[in-house]
């Protein structure tokens, strides 16, 4: 099967190129097919591919292809290669397999828009940017696919171009990862020079050969590629952008917004993990923007009203999660928890979606309320998903997900207990503001009558990822409950496995303290909202408790922070030299060729008389000077 | 003898043009085409020669042509092709003929004259890229500027008599201080050898003293950079770009421009290897300027030529920051970018002017809402805006890719601070897409979306730029000679 | 023949072209200064003279004899275009025939 591992990219790629040559042209039905059908044909090829590792790994521990030299000049040469090891099928099959149930979804969810082709053409391109972003065995190639991703992630996000809000927020999206795509670009610049190449197996290599542990270039090059994976992964400083990125469709939401583009930083971190291993301040910088990333966009989350934008927060702190886990060495739980991220999260947006839809465009969770009963599929689905959000212990795949990062806060060699509070109250505002929108959007009186059902293509992929979400869990367990750690086994093929503290408390007390803050969460969001909520107006009365809630419902503020320090001074200076200043100095010099010219044409007065005198001066002057 | 051809096609297809104009206003533009075409045809066959003898392999000259002309001053008409040269006469064919295509209907008057002054503005271009005794080679730079000029002056926008005086007084004050500098070395050279001489193989050999060297390449330095053109001297390209006729914006930001990136590397790197070296700092702060400062302005503008304009200002700004690395991977990023930025911004303009024939207008405060009556030019216009801030998988990210990774061997700062560009850039191409093609729809009269002969000109430009992007190779291959021979 | 010395004549041809000069200089009609020029053209053929006398040598007849000439010539063209001037303008006051004046350039193109 191994062979065909260029199909897998190549497929989306013909079905983008098909749809966006012809897609005028074809039937809604055939657009349908094209833009699912080479999904889930790529999906297909993966799950055989993922079988066939499992058989027989191959002996290098990955599946290697070259599909031609991209360009050589002087040293640098790059190749069009992709390469597939554990980690890199781990992200093929969540953006093939999810990929492919959100494309199934969307042919229902997209019915009535004017460009089906278009949106399946963008989604088709997107898919095989972001396997390309993966499976590139260099850095240049995946610089391709990680731009490749933010261009259809601008197209997707500013999909419905006539409202002037949505090609804000494709614009904005555009412009902050663009800020840490070009810090990354630096970093590739810098490891160029330092290495003499950008082959991802040579770097691997190399590096600890030519860097010493804690170098400042190793540093710098860590924290740079660093700055890229935070601008894609939304990550503080660079979070704001994803919140408003929910102006585009449900789908693109789930499939870039949730499950597989914002999670590339985590990629990116996990691919190049050797580099960071040499530099223990980049792997603490990782850790805490992870900590309080979790912690700030988890606060967010709580008060949002939009159900997108709660979700929209949730991903940044879940990602937050990832950060963590990655910076304090525990390489395999944050790919893991990507893992299971990636089904509850896509579920939850697709859930939303279809919530959406059948409420006339309705995004206020406050408007919604009591379709427990009248959309049951969708009502358990979700149930699901935000039970995986909330780690519901032993019964969700976040539960398996989220426990070990939390252990490893504490416990890897990295980990600290400041590090372990933050993600513990992560976990409790997690819980918290599961319940709230469980409850609010499901229970209750019905506030807005139900328009259309989801027919049996949306219902479908829900019901799919539902039982991911509860399933996905199973397959790595904390090993001192069951022994079965399949994940983990396959993915330290690549990663290196975390290393402990000495002398540690007993795991199982932590996983005790998890689900204990867990359940206080639950029990919180249920006290709030369903059965006392008079609380909840008590505290509206006071005017510092509503501050709070705004400024957490204004994302900590920083949208009107970077405003005011960035935006605002690049438009006062653009503004400014509107008319560029060098050409006022060119016109300064041709405006003194005029006034030259002006008090010269004065001595040219066509008097005669003038002219005679002027020749008599002459005269005496030469004479003069021949005296003297 | 077949470059003295390609020139001659040129040169003899313009006065066909001008005299035949009386018979019948379809000629011109029919011999126009035909002329551009031959000489593309005529290139293409050469490239695939010069493929077959190994991509020229050391830095022998593929073709060599030298007659005398005058021969009491020591000038000759002396050709000579190279890869480098190879390259952009393949260019200025491929644009040659799109220029021609784009003022198939947007020309009403003078049509004999029009197609003139287009082909004999080529043939200056093509002279510049071959022409190898220094005389020759300021006879083609004013070949190309006049009918520029006219091209300009005439057929331009309402501004044009201020916009063709300002580009044709850069342009001469450059070419004055070029001639200059040629004389100096020439005469210099009669000193020191007694053979009075402007072959340009023979000029190689001069020394003048270290002091004098950095004067004479100052004044080749000031053309090509007025040309190129570098951020103090840039003032007359916004202009002369906005109010060309589309043709001349495409020539002028396809063609015109290169010719000072050309200079650079053929004359000054050669010839005055260690003041350029000397310089080198300098320059390359200067190129990262322009590329700040040119999308800072691009960024405010409203009128929509004159924005793509000042991409221009911020791209050529690359190609100083390269040429200046001294290295290779720096050197063939440059000429990858001569070529990428010849068909993205030339497709951008060619763009501008479809838009500005359907909408009477360059004012991207009037359009807005565009894709969805044109939803193949919205296409065709978000894949060059992609291009233009160097999205990869088109030609101008490998382009940028490797300028900036050989520059930042050479100066790490400059390089960041080049780097920096990126950012902007995608500030200004995000914010022209939106103001033309998206938002809500401004425009409520019918717009045809492109007609055939469009749609023939786009996609000849976007199978070129993403063949530049994901093979490149074949381009990189074609320069290595002479891109080895000047960073030794 | 009564003697002048030459410094006396050099004087009164002098005087002469100055007030020549101070016609050309103060007149406003053309016919006029074309005169006062005559005049002054003659102030310089007696210089001439004197020195040929002075220094026993022909050229200074010589001399005389080409400004002669020339004053002829320059008379028959100078009333030629009195006349023109006079059909075109109406006047030969040189105060109102500025047709020369330069206008200047009021703003960039």
């Amino acid at each position: 099967m191994h062979q065909y591992l260029y199909l897998i990219p190549a497929l989306p790629l013909l079905g983008f190129l098909i749809l966006s040559l012809a897609g005028k042209h074809l039937h809604k039905r055939v657009i349908a097919w094209i833009g699912a059908g080479t999904i889930g044909a790529a999906a297909l090829i993966t799950i055989l591919l993922g079988i066939e590792f499992l058989q027989s790994p191959p002996a290098s521990g990955a599946y290697t292809q070259l599909l031609w030299n991209w360009f050589s000049a002087g040293q640098l040469s790059v190749a069009v290669s992709i390469t597939a090891d554990a980690l890199t099928l781990v992200f093929i099959f969540v953006i093939t397999f999810v990929g492919a149930l959100i494309h199934i979804y969307s042919t229902a969810f997209m019915r009535r828009d004017r460009d089906y082709a278009r949106f399946f053409a963008s989604m088709n391109l997107f898919v095989c940017s972001m396997l390309v972003l993966v499976m590139a065995d260099n850095l240049v190639l995946l610089y391709l696919g990680w731009e490749g991703v933010g261009l259809c992630s601008y197209l997707l996000i500013g999909f419905w171009y006539e409202t002037p809000a949505n090609c804000h927020a494709a614009n904005k999206a555009f412009y902050i990862t663009r800020i840490g795509d070009t810090a990354m670009a630096i970093g590739l610049f810098l490891l160029f020079k330092e290495l003499g190449s950008l082959h991802i197996a040579t770097i691997i290599e190399q590096a600890p050969k030519h860097f010493e542990a804690g170098d400042t270039h190793i540093t710098l090059i860590a924290l740079l590629l660093l700055a890229g994976g935070i601008g894609k992964s939304a990550q503080l400083p660079l979070q704001t952008w994803l919140p408003d990125a929910m102006a585009g469709p449900s789908p693109v939401s789930a499939l870039i917004h949730a499950a597989t583009m914002v999670t590339a930083g985590v990629y990116l971190i996990a691919r190049m993990h050797t580099l960071f291993q040499l530099s223990p301040v980049s792997m603490t910088v990782v850790a805490v923007i992870g900590a309080l990333t979790l912690f700030i966009a988890g606060c967010s989350a709580m008060v949002q009203t939009d159900i997108k934008r709660i979700l929209a927060y949730s991903t940044i702190s879940q990602i937050g999660y990832m950060f963590l886990a990655l910076g304090v060495g525990a390489w395999s739980a944050a790919i893991f928890h990507f893992f299971t991220h990636a089904f509850f999260k896509a579920l939850l947006f697709l859930a939303a979606g279809a919530v959406i839809e059948a409420l006339h465009h309705e995004h206020n969770i406050f408007k919604m309320g009591g379709l427990k009963n009248s959309m049951r599929v969708v009502f358990l689905t979700f149930l699901a998903g935000a039970a995986s959000l909330a780690a519901l212990p032993l019964v969700t795949a976040g539960f398996f997900s989220k426990d070990p990062i939390l252990w490893y806060a504490w416990g890897a060699a990295n980990g600290n207990p400041f590090l372990w509070i933050l993600a513990i109250a992560g976990a409790f505002i997690t819980a918290f503001y599961s319940t709230r929108l469980m409850l609010v959007v499901f229970w209750g009186e019905r506030k807005t009558p139900v328009g259309d059902h989801p027919g049996k293509w949306m219902t479908v992929p829900l019901v799919i990822l539902g039982i991911g979400s509860v399933a996905a869990g199973f397959i790595e367990w904390p090993h001192n409950l069951v022994h079965f750690t399949l994940f983990s086994e396959q993915v330290q093929k690549v990663l290196p496995a975390v290393v402990l503290k000495q002398n540690l408390p007993s795991e199982l007390i932590f996983q005790g303290i998890a689900a204990l803050v867990t359940f206080a969460g639950l029990y919180t969001g249920y006290v709030l909202y369903y059965s006392n909520k008079g609380i909840l107006e008590g505290w509206r009365q006071s005017a510092a408790l509503l501050a709070i809630r705004n400024f957490l419902l204004g994302g900590w503020g920083f949208d009107d922070l970077y405003h005011a320090l960035f935006v605002q001074p690049f438009l006062f200076i653009t503004r400014i030299n509107k008319k560029d200043v060098f050409d006022r100095l060119y016109n300064g010099i041709a405006q003194a060729n005029i006034n030259i010219n002006r008090l010269l044409s004065l001595t040219q007065n066509g008097s005669l008389r003038w002219y005679i005198a002027g020749v008599l001066l002459g005269i005496l002057f030469i004479i003069t000077m021949q005296l003297l | 003898m077949i470059l003295v051809w390609l020139i001659a096609i040129l040169l003899i297809g313009g006065t066909l043009c001008w005299l035949l104009a009386q018979w019948n206003k379809v000629f011109p533009k029919w011999i126009a085409l035909c002329a551009t075409v031959a000489g593309l045809v005529l290139m293409v066959w050469l490239c695939l020669q010069y493929k077959n003898s190994g991509d020229g392999a050391g830095s022998e000259w593929f073709i060599n042509y030298r007659l005398s002309w005058i021969p009491a001053f020591g000038i000759s008409f002396h050709l000579a092709l190279d890869g480098l040269s190879l390259v952009l006469l393949l260019l200025t064919f491929f644009l040659g003929i799109l220029s021609v295509l784009c003022s198939w209907n947007e020309i009403k008057e003078k049509h004999g004259f029009y197609f003139f002054n287009l082909l004999w503005t080529l043939a200056g271009i093509c002279g510049v890229f071959v022409a190898m005794d220094l005389f020759l080679f300021y006879f083609f730079w004013e070949v190309m500027l006049v009918p520029m000029y006219f091209l300009i002056s005439i057929w331009g926008d309402t501004n044009r008599r201020y916009a063709s005086y300002k580009f044709f007084l850069f342009t001469q004050a450059g070419g004055l201080l070029m001639l200059l500098s040629i004389l100096a070395l020439y005469f210099i050279h009669a000193q020191q050898t007694g053979i009075y001489s402007f072959d340009y193989f023979d000029l190689l050999h001069t020394s003048p003293g270290a002091s004098t060297a950095k004067w004479i390449m100052m004044g080749f330095l000031f053309a090509f950079m007025v040309k190129l053109p570098v951020v103090p001297f840039h003032s007359w390209l916004p202009d002369a770009h906005s109010e060309a006729p589309t043709a001349g914006s495409l020539i002028l930001a396809g063609l015109l421009l290169k010719t000072g990136a050309y200079g650079i590397i053929r004359f000054v790197l050669t010839l005055f290897p260690q003041q350029a070296q000397a310089f080198g700092w300098w320059a390359m702060l200067l190129g990262a300027i322009g590329i700040l400062y040119g999308a800072f302005l691009a960024f405010a503008q409203t009128d929509l030529k004159r924005l793509i304009a000042y991409t221009s200002v911020s791209h050529m700004g690359f190609v100083l920051l390269g040429i200046f690395a001294f290295n290779e991977i720096a050197m063939q990023g440059v000429i990858m970018q001569i070529l990428t930025h010849g068909i993205s911004t030339g497709a951008l303009f060619v763009m501008a002017g479809m838009l500005k024939e359907r909408l009477h207008t360059r004012d991207i405060n009037q359009m807005g809402g565009l894709w969805t009556a044109m939803p193949f030019m919205g296409g065709a216009a978000m894949l060059f805006t992609m291009a233009s801030l160097g999205l990869p998988m088109l030609g101008n990210f490998i382009a940028e890719f490797l300028i900036l990774i050989g520059a930042f061997s050479a100066s790490a700062a400059l390089t960041v601070l080049a780097t920096l560009g990126l950012i902007f850039s995608a500030c200004y191409a995000l914010r022209m897409m939106q103001k033309v093609f998206l938002g809500p729809a401004t425009v409520t009269a019918p717009l045809k979306d492109m007609n055939v002969r469009e749609w023939v000109m786009m996609s000849a430009l976007t199978i070129g730029i993403i063949v530049l992007g994901l093979f490149p190779q074949p381009v990189i291959d074609m320069v290595k000679g002479v891109v080895g021979a000047l960073v030794d | 023949m009564p003697s002048f010395t030459v410094h006396t004549v050099l004087i009164v041809s002098a005087v002469l072209f100055v007030l020549g000069l101070i016609g050309v200089l103060t007149r406003k009609n053309v016919i006029f200064m074309l005169i006062s020029v005559e005049i002054m053209l003659n102030a310089a053929g007696l210089a001439f003279v004197a020195a040929g006398a002075k220094w026993q040598q022909p050229d200074g007849q010589v001399m005389f004899l080409f400004i002669l000439a020339m004053a002829a010539a320059e008379v028959s063209i100078g009333l030629a275009l009195v006349l023109q001037i006079y059909h075109q303008h109406k006047t030969l006051d040189v105060e109102n025939i500025t047709a020369l004046k330069d206008e200047a350039v009021d703003e960039m193109v």
